[in-house]
């Protein structure tokens, strides 16, 4: 009951922080509920049995992905022009579209995925058990990974560098 | 004790529920920063839909997936906040109604 309980409570902090960060204003407060947003969403994955995930989750996108937006918001020193240019941006009449044409798509989701039946979790998948899959069948993921992230790393110094030589 | 486990599809829920206010975000938002974030938002809930269906069968192929989620999301947070630098230096906003030619 109490697993049960905590999973409510850590998704209903999860989506309430993931629809203040997308409707804020400021871009500092939204990176702030996205963490949190974050954080709730590891708890999850604790709860239902990963907690090798629940701690990359942490280290990873709550530490350094989040990080690298904080130092890039910092970077370009916003201002309160543009609080007002997406103030007025947020209008109802601008979302109200979108908005009600996924609805339908995520209310059509809902009901397919409600058909689902079993428990989430059958016991806790430890993180050797990742690793041996891992390095195991997926090795040849592992090594694409490795050059996604070379490619990321040569394609953001290639950007940075120009605005650092130029700016 | 079945019945106090975390049902799945209480978990997909969340996962839907997520990537739609991601979606919903990308549609809505103009300003690039904002646009990165909900991209993040929609990664991560596909990422807590792989975790569940891991979890569902106890098998590691869920985590393992949510390892490359996690590569392919650093690797495009990087490069999208390099093109971030790059906006706000030639076009002076972050309005994406502003950078929408090919060629500025």
């Amino acid at each position: 009951m109490l697993e049960l309980t905590l999973f409510y409570i850590a998704s209903i902090v999860a989506l309430s922080a993931t629809v203040l960060a997308m409707t804020r204003t400021n871009a500092i407060h939204a990176l702030i509920y996205l963490i949190v947003s974050l954080l709730a969403i590891a708890v999850i994955f604790f709860l239902i049995g990963a907690p090798f995930a629940a701690a990359l989750e942490i280290v990873i996108y709550a530490g350094a992905i989040m990080v690298l937006f904080v130092f890039v918001i910092m970077m370009l020193n916003l201002g309160e022009r543009g609080d007002a240019r997406e103030r007025q941006l947020l209008q109802p009449n601008v979302w109200l579209g979108p908005a009600i044409l996924s609805l339908i798509l995520l209310v059509e989701l809902l009901y397919l995925i409600s058909t689902v039946e079993g428990p989430a979790s059958s016991g806790s998948v430890s993180p050797k058990s990742v690793g041996l899959a891992l390095f195991g069948p997926y090795v040849i993921a592992v090594e694409l990974a490795s050059m996604l992230l070379l490619s990321g790393l040569v394609g953001s110094y290639h950007l940075g560098r120009r605005f650092l030589e130029r700016g | 004790m079945q019945e106090l486990t975390v049902p799945l599809n209480h978990v997909l829920f969340v996962s839907t529920l997520l990537f739609t206010i991601g979606m919903l975000g990308l549609m809505i938002r103009r300003n690039i920063i904002f646009i990165l974030m909900s991209l993040e938002v929609m990664l991560n809930a596909s990422a807590l839909a792989f975790i569940a269906a891991g979890a569902h069968w106890g098998q590691p192929d869920g985590q393992v997936i949510f390892l490359l989620i996690l590569s392919v999301a650093a690797a495009e947070v990087a490069v999208g906040l390099g093109l971030v630098l790059q906006i706000q230096k030639r076009f002076k906003t972050l309005d994406m109604d502003n950078a929408n030619r090919m060629r500025g």
